[in-house]
């Protein structure tokens, strides 16, 4: 297990080191630095302490030298508008949207898996035609315009929800659903491909050759296993979502880093802009390395490995 | 060699009774007819080997004996008499008390039967919770002593670990273990040697050998090879297109084998003293069962088909005791009857 | 009881319909939808009863017709500044279309090259590609079309670009995978024996092969990249403002959501949803229908 371990970690930090090999090639290379990394109405003593701060009329190895360092010590610059380290920014934004993360991927799994093994063990009948309805419209409707219908009918038709900003349980509902509900529709789909996979196998049709009740065939041998894969890509998911949400945690004012991200458009404040793109990418990298480890430990067959 | 203790006293353990069984396609056009008006029987420790080709129907027809079929496929006809009761008439609930149970089977493939997630000793222990409550303390303790039945070393060890970590031979008596685990009456063996070495396949046969005169077990031995019929069962039945063409003690039909597809098969074993250099195979493919061909299934590929033989599809006959045949060359006389006698 | 079907040997097979009829059953809602949506898109011109980018102030905020304060002039009501939301949502669907089509091909085309190189070669080529292709998928897509956005500033163009070099990666996977196997087959083996370089194989024999599940991929694509792009204009790094697109149109409408506004975001929502369902229905028969093999996707 430890050099199955040893080798993801590396692939991880060859992951990460490509990540920031990436986004400064586009900053430097194909964006204008100079224009991005000045804030707007600087004064030219200020672009000019920019210049020497950044290296810009240094080598691109230089450039790239002290973009790694300063990333090394978790310096991603300093936010235009908030004139706060973005770094600092951004771990005190992170929080609300693990919050709505967690939430949404709490709602897609209730709703997902269940769905999922009803439609696959009632494979060709109506829960499985309603299933595959509603996974259809999940993958089709996007979260920002869910979140909006939710907010004219819930919040302004009827008066039951807040319509924006944090605090309350309340104020938690309505974005969960609408991030949420792609990725139900995701993790239904998988959980019954997954099922149907596992309900065809030998060992399945051992079980019920045994004489094990079909619901105990289902519970015990069918569920642990076809939910390996689902399992992996919720983890997966989970970054993704907090990735993904900027759109509606702007809907919904939600205090989170993807409503940071938009601020920072707006706003032009590219530190801010490149920090979360940074830590977003280093996330998903960071998360993509703790499942598999925790595969390791899950499945003996990777755990026993000599 | 036949052996056993054959009781021929008292009603037959299993008896089926033009049993068949078909597939539908979805839309309903396709109608294969996977087994089709089989009869058979099985007494209380006796073996019965089931010969034939891929696509002949003999995997279909274990999993129609133990009722585990896929939605498309339907017994269309036919009784499954199992120490007397009709198992056709059993509701799903009491069918779970018969598999594994009363009726146990075991699988080609050990690998993929075992789930991979489960310790051994949990997934041979499972049957016996389920079908006599037993604890898990218990049902643990049993099935250390299971392996240890079908010779596994260091049972206690191996008890813990799981599928992976064993061989294929070894996979395979877990699976055998399990069969045995509630002292079934009748054990379905479905090519369980398929996936194995030779040197292993004959210590493993050996081993079902031991195992039924330890236990009384009736054995059906589904397998397309015909060596191990003649050293393991007493009883043959050769299917072709989901019917059975002939059935009888092995060592009459291996003597004077009566249906043409019969003897197409042992002649094409090679034999040691065979001065003949080229291997002897049947012409032709097995037939579509979905667009079966008027007449014998048999006739297009027969070396002595007449003309009769494929206008219409000749009846299981009895030509003596013991033994069925369906071929019109072993009752000719039959044949000038025309029309009248077509598929049951 | 839903196992698996047992497969039977069936060797004898049943003589092959015509290529017609194997596609006859092809779901006929989402292709008139698809279609109708292309057509308002090449005659937007001729079927738009307004100007889309020009609104008069006196007409703001009017709700459709069939409302109080509603007329037949405008149909489907007006936005802030009074122009009418019909003629922008045809002229929308202009934009969604060239913008989802065009990504679509320029992600496939990049994604499927490297994936046959990439496939073909292997060796040390494959691996680069390979790590690229994983570091690429490791940055969540839309972060990563905000982020380039935000520095070439938003265009139509651009943002066909970006999408472009945002989805390439899943082409890459499947093709390769496809290449993998392909290669091993013996018309490529003969090629080989018969002295046709790397590249005239990989050009005449591996990619009409490949073709099919790039088709099937573009076809999945379609809906994410609409989405994507909806997306992107609605936080305003998309398509830039006067252009009529639905992702903007959702973003204006946000204002007038508390008030009440409804029409501003339920109509062009429809719209983007009854593009994106078409596109994943049919996307989803063709894939049942062209490989088997891509069913795990």
């Amino acid at each position: 297990m430890k050099r199955y371990i040893g080798r993801r970690a590396g692939y991880s930090l060859l992951s990460l080191f490509l990540l920031s090999l990436t986004i400064f090639f586009f900053v430097r290379v194909t964006g204008d630095p100079a224009a991005l990394l000045v804030e707007p109405g600087a004064s030219a003593s200020d672009i000019a302490a920019i210049h020497h701060q950044f290296g810009l009329d240094r080598p691109l190895w230089v450039q790239y030298g002290i973009f790694m360092s300063q990333l090394f010590h978790g310096d991603l610059g300093q936010s235009f508008y908030y004139r706060t380290p973005v770094m600092a920014l951004y771990l005190s934004r992170l929080p609300n949207s693990l919050i709505l993360a967690v939430a949404a991927m709490a709602f897609s799994l209730i709703i997902g898996i269940p769905s999922g093994i009803l439609a696959a063990v009632k494979v060709g009948k109506f829960w499985d035609s309603a299933g595959k309805v509603f996974a259809l419209l999940g993958l089709s409707l996007p979260a920002f315009w869910v979140g909006l219908v939710m907010i004219l009918l819930f919040s302004v038709y009827l008066g039951w929800l807040p319509s924006s900003g944090s605090g309350t349980p309340w104020h938690l509902i309505m974005p969960a659903f609408a991030l949420g509900w792609y990725f139900a529709a995701a993790h239904m789909r998988l959980t019954r491909s997954s099922m149907l996979e596992v309900l065809g196998s030998e060992y399945v049709k051992l079980a019920r050759i045994k004489g094990l009740p079909q619901w105990f065939v289902i519970a015990k041998h069918a569920f642990k296993n076809a939910l390996i894969p689902v399992l992996t890509l919720a983890g997966i998911n989970l970054v993704l979502m907090i990735n993904v949400a900027v759109v509606v945690e702007t809907v919904f004012a939600w205090p989170g880093i993807g409503r940071l991200l938009y601020e920072g458009i707006a706003f032009r404040d590219f530190p801010v802009v490149q920090g979360v793109v940074l830590m977003g990418g280093a996330m998903i990298v960071g998360v993509n390395l703790l499942i598999d480890i925790l595969y390791a430990v899950i499945d003996p067959r990777i755990r026993l490995e000599k | 060699m036949p052996f056993g203790t054959v009781t021929n006293s008292g009603p037959p353990l299993l008896q089926l009774e033009h049993l068949s069984t078909h597939y539908v396609s979805a839309q309903g056009t396709r109608v294969v007819r996977a087994v089709d008006d089989v009869s058979l029987t099985v007494r209380a420790g006796e073996t019965l080997g089931i010969v034939g080709e891929s696509g002949s129907g003999k995997s279909t027809l274990a999993l129609t004996l133990l009722r585990i079929l896929p939605p498309a496929a339907r017994i269309v006809g036919g009784r499954i008499l199992f120490e007397g009761e009709d198992l056709l008439q059993k509701s799903e609930t009491e069918m779970q008390h018969v598999r594994g149970k009363r009726i146990a089977m075991v699988l080609q493939d050990p690998m993929a039967s075992l789930n991979p997630l489960f310790t051994i000793g949990d997934q041979v222990g499972e049957p016996i919770r389920i079908h006599e409550g037993a604890s898990r303390r218990s049902a643990w303790e049993r099935a250390r002593a299971l392996l240890k039945a079908v010779r596994i070393p260091s049972p206690e060890t191996r008890v813990k670990q799981y599928p992976h970590e064993m061989s294929g031979g070894m996979r395979q008596r877990i699976v055998g273990a399990i069969g045995i685990s509630c002292e079934p009456r009748l054990l379905i063996a479905d090519e369980p040697t398929t996936s194995l070495d030779l040197t292993i396949q004959a210590q493993y046969l050996n081993l079902l050998r031991d195992l039924q005169r330890e236990h009384n077990l009736a054995l059906i031995f589904i397998t397309h090879n015909l060596g191990i019929v003649a050293k393991m069962c007493d009883q043959l039945a050769v299917m072709y297109a989901g019917r059975v063409v002939e059935s009888g003690p092995v060592s009459q039909i291996f003597n004077t084998p009566k249906h043409p597809y019969t003897e197409a098969l042992l002649n094409s074993i090679p034999r040691m003293t065979d001065t003949e250099q080229r291997l002897v195979a049947i012409d032709g493919q097995p037939p579509d069962l979905s667009a079966l061909p008027a007449g014998c299934a048999f006739a297009p590929r027969c070396a002595r088909a007449v003309d009769h033989c494929r206008v219409a599809a000749p009846p299981e006959t009895a030509p003596a005791a013991g033994r069925t045949v369906r071929c019109w060359l072993a009752e000719p006389a039959l044949a000038g009857v025309g029309a009248e006698s077509g598929a049951a | 009881m839903s196992l698996q079907a047992e497969s039977l040997a069936l060797p004898a097979r049943s003589p092959r319909r015509s290529t017609l009829s194997h596609f006859a059953d092809v779901p006929i809602v989402p292709l008139v939808i698809l279609f109708g949506i292309a057509l308002v898109a090449i005659f937007a011109n001729q079927l738009a009863p307004h100007n889309p980018e020009i609104g008069s102030l006196s007409a703001r905020f009017k709700p459709p017709f069939w409302q109080a304060g509603g007329s037949t002039k405008f149909l489907l009501g007006t936005d802030q500044l009074g122009r009418d939301v019909l003629s922008r949502l045809i002229f929308g669907a202009r934009i969604s279309m060239i913008v989802g089509f065009t990504a679509v091909i320029f992600a496939g085309t990049i994604g499927t090259i490297l994936g046959i190189v990439s496939g073909y070669l292997g060796g040390w080529v494959d691996q680069v590609v390979m790590r690229l292709t994983d570091t690429w998928l490791a940055l969540p897509a839309l972060t990563f079309a905000i982020f380039l956005a935000a520095i070439v500033g938003p265009s139509m163009w651009n943002i066909v670009i970006i999408l472009g070099i945002t989805y390439w990666t899943r082409y890459a996977r499947v093709i390769r995978g496809e290449v993998l196997s392909l290669k091993e087959r013996e018309f490529v083996r003969l090629a080989i024996v018969a002295g046709c370089s790397k590249w005239t194989i990989m050009r005449r024999h591996i990619l009409p092969n490949v073709i099919n599940s790039a088709i099937v991929l573009g076809t999945l694509m379609l809906g994410v990249v609409i989405i994507a792009e909806a997306t992107l204009s609605f936080l305003g790094v998309g398509v830039p403002p006067p252009e009529p697109a639905w992702g903007l149109m959702l973003s204006d409408g946000k204002q007038g959501l508390m008030v009440g506004y409804w029409w501003l975001t339920v109509f062009p929502g429809i719209c983007i949803m009854l593009l994106v369902l078409s596109a994943n229905i049919l996307g989803d028969w063709l894939r049942v229908k062209l490989d088997p093999q891509l069913r795990q996707l």
